[in-house]
């Protein structure tokens, strides 16, 4: 049984007139996981949740595909957010492994830190970690974009391919090894740039994208005191005298 | 996948509790490893006693009776030692007012079959095959008292699954080694102790890791430089936890694909594969939390 509570007044509404409403409580406490999550299968848009006591569950608020609110009150365990869709999910703690992996659109947004593999294969959207995040953020990101307020982990950004990473602190290890097309910006130390990923310029345009990211996550840093990286673009297709690189 | 769950308890007056509490963790780390479990225990009251050497043997059926092992043992030991052996849950422990080296020789001489799984003044250690849940029922570990706890959920990939090949491995005094992941040249590192003398009770990867601790803290390296030095010579991915009688350590490997998460607090330090494992844990609201560093040696001491 979902335990659910909510005002009397509470009734599901169409739109987005619905957001400002009260959301609906869920207690994981009470409640299993797959129950929240076809909950949240079966909201339609302008609802909103409010997901209690989640004890670092795996697997909570996954497939969202509706433009509806979730907030998470507490950590989350493995693949929070997962395959979201739509809509928009807080997490008011920490989120462990695979944080919004493979994230369509949409938004997810994590208070505290989050653990390895972060948006990984992420196809768009927006994630947001206001703390670190752990190894392989953005692992193979195909167009998702991702700010992360503190620093990130080695191999972040690995055979990234598209989409845009901020980082407000400093980048772990091999940053962007095997990186295609994505572009990285990084505002502390970089401990070192993986295979083919350089530094670039950092023109007007990119001035401006980094403003609009930076504003989208709630965030007043300075975006000139970031630097670019990307991809070099030599190991694209394979050539014998860079077999060494791969 | 293996799981772990370890608690080292800085504040006496939740030593009552260190049973319940890793139980609840260990709870939450079955999915991880259901096929065998272990648990170690630091001064726990009724299993182990200051000044008393104690060794936790594998297996509650040695052969023989208790009564006949205490013959046994006392036989070979000083009037005075006062040996004692009782079995709790799936573990036969024997306890003697001597050194540890010395009952390990009366027990060895004893029950030549015997595997010793656990050694030392203040560490009783527990292992065998099946849901880890039993396991930690079947040992009574809900109302055990005491000043740390370790915790293993084993899901089996280099060696057989039998209560040999449990964690944790304690194969020096006081001292236990939990470990997530796998040594992938344990082979060589297994050959170059054999031929220091070191003798090994399993084929397990693991087991290599332990005793290589234990060899260099033989050779002077504190328990932080064991771990530095462990990194330099075995490969393969870890995430390991160490304990002594007065202290924990935490390692990942460099790469870190294995999970580990700390809840530290006045009270406590906690370590776990999964924060799902640390949820229950008192106080745990205002904990700092974090992930431990690929590479870096975490101790905590007593």
């Amino acid at each position: 049984m979902v335990t659910l509570t909510a005002p009397e007044t509470f009734s599901p509404t169409i739109g987005t007139a619905a957001a400002a409403a009260d959301p609906t409580v869920l207690d994981l406490a009470a409640s299993p996981v797959r129950e929240l999550n076809q909950a949240v299968h079966n909201a339609v848009d302008g609802e909103s949740w409010a997901v209690i006591n989640p004890g670092g569950k795996h697997s909570l608020a996954v497939g969202i595909n509706a433009d509806i609110q979730v907030t998470i009150e507490g950590h989350a365990g493995y693949y929070a957010a997962g395959m979201h869709q739509k809509g928009d999910v807080t997490i008011n703690g920490n989120a462990g492994v695979g944080l919004a992996e493979n994230i369509m659109s949409g938004r997810v947004h994590v208070t505290g830190d989050a653990s390895q593999s972060a948006a990984a294969t992420g196809h768009g959207g927006l994630v947001v970690i206001d703390g670190n995040a752990g190894a392989r953020c953005g692992i193979s990101m195909k167009g998702v974009d991702i700010v992360v307020g503190g620093n990130i982990g080695h191999m972040s950004a690995f055979m990234a391919q598209a989409g845009r990473l901020v980082v407000c602190g400093d980048a772990g290890d091999a940053l962007g090894d095997s990186i295609y097309e994505a572009r990285i910006y990084v505002k502390g130390t970089v401990a070192s740039l993986g295979a083919d990923c350089i530094e670039k310029p950092l023109k007007e345009e990119h001035l401006a994208e980094l403003a609009e990211l930076l504003a989208a996550a709630g965030r007043t840093d300075n975006p000139a005191d970031f630097k670019r990286y990307g991809s070099a673009r030599n190991l694209y297709h394979f050539h014998v005298d860079n077999s060494t690189s791969y | 996948m293996c799981g772990i769950a370890a608690l080292q308890l800085r504040n006496p007056s939740l030593h009552p509790r260190m049973g319940s509490l890793l139980s609840s963790m260990l709870c939450q780390i079955v999915d991880r490893g259901p096929d065998s479990a272990g648990l170690a225990v630091y001064n726990t009251p009724g299993l182990v006693k200051e000044g008393t050497s104690t060794l936790s043997l594998l297996g509650r059926d040695q052969g023989i009776t208790t009564t006949a092992i205490t013959a046994g043992v006392s036989a070979m030991l000083p009037a005075d030692s006062a040996a004692t052996v009782q079995v709790v849950g799936d573990t036969t422990l024997v306890g003697a007012a001597v050194g540890t080296d010395l009952l390990v020789k009366a027990v060895t001489e004893t029950l030549p079959a015997a595997t010793i799984i656990g050694r030392g003044e203040h560490v009783a250690v527990m292992k065998s095959v099946g849901h880890p849940m039993e396991i930690a029922a079947d040992h009574g570990l809900e109302a055990m008292a005491g000043s740390q706890g370790l915790s293993h959920t084993r899901m089996a990939t280099e060696s057989a699954v039998t209560a040999g090949g449990s964690h944790p491995f304690s194969v020096a005094d006081d001292l236990c080694l939990v470990h997530n992941g796998s040594f992938s040249n344990h082979a060589t590192v297994r050959r170059g102790l054999l031929r220091e003398g070191v003798m090994f009770d399993s084929e397990n990867d693991t087991e290599v890791g332990a005793r290589y601790v234990a060899s260099r803290l033989k050779q002077g390296d504190t328990l932080e430089e064991a771990l530095v030095n462990l990194g330099k010579v075995l490969d393969g991915f870890y995430t390991l936890v160490v304990t002594t009688a007065d202290s924990m350590a935490v390692v990942r490997d460099p790469i870190a694909c294995k999970p580990a998460i700390i809840a530290e607090t006045d009270d406590y330090v906690a370590m776990a594969s999964e924060y799902r494992a640390l949820a229950g844990l008192p106080g745990i609201n205002n904990a700092r939390i974090f992930e431990p560093e690929p590479g870096k040696v975490y101790t905590w001491s007593l």
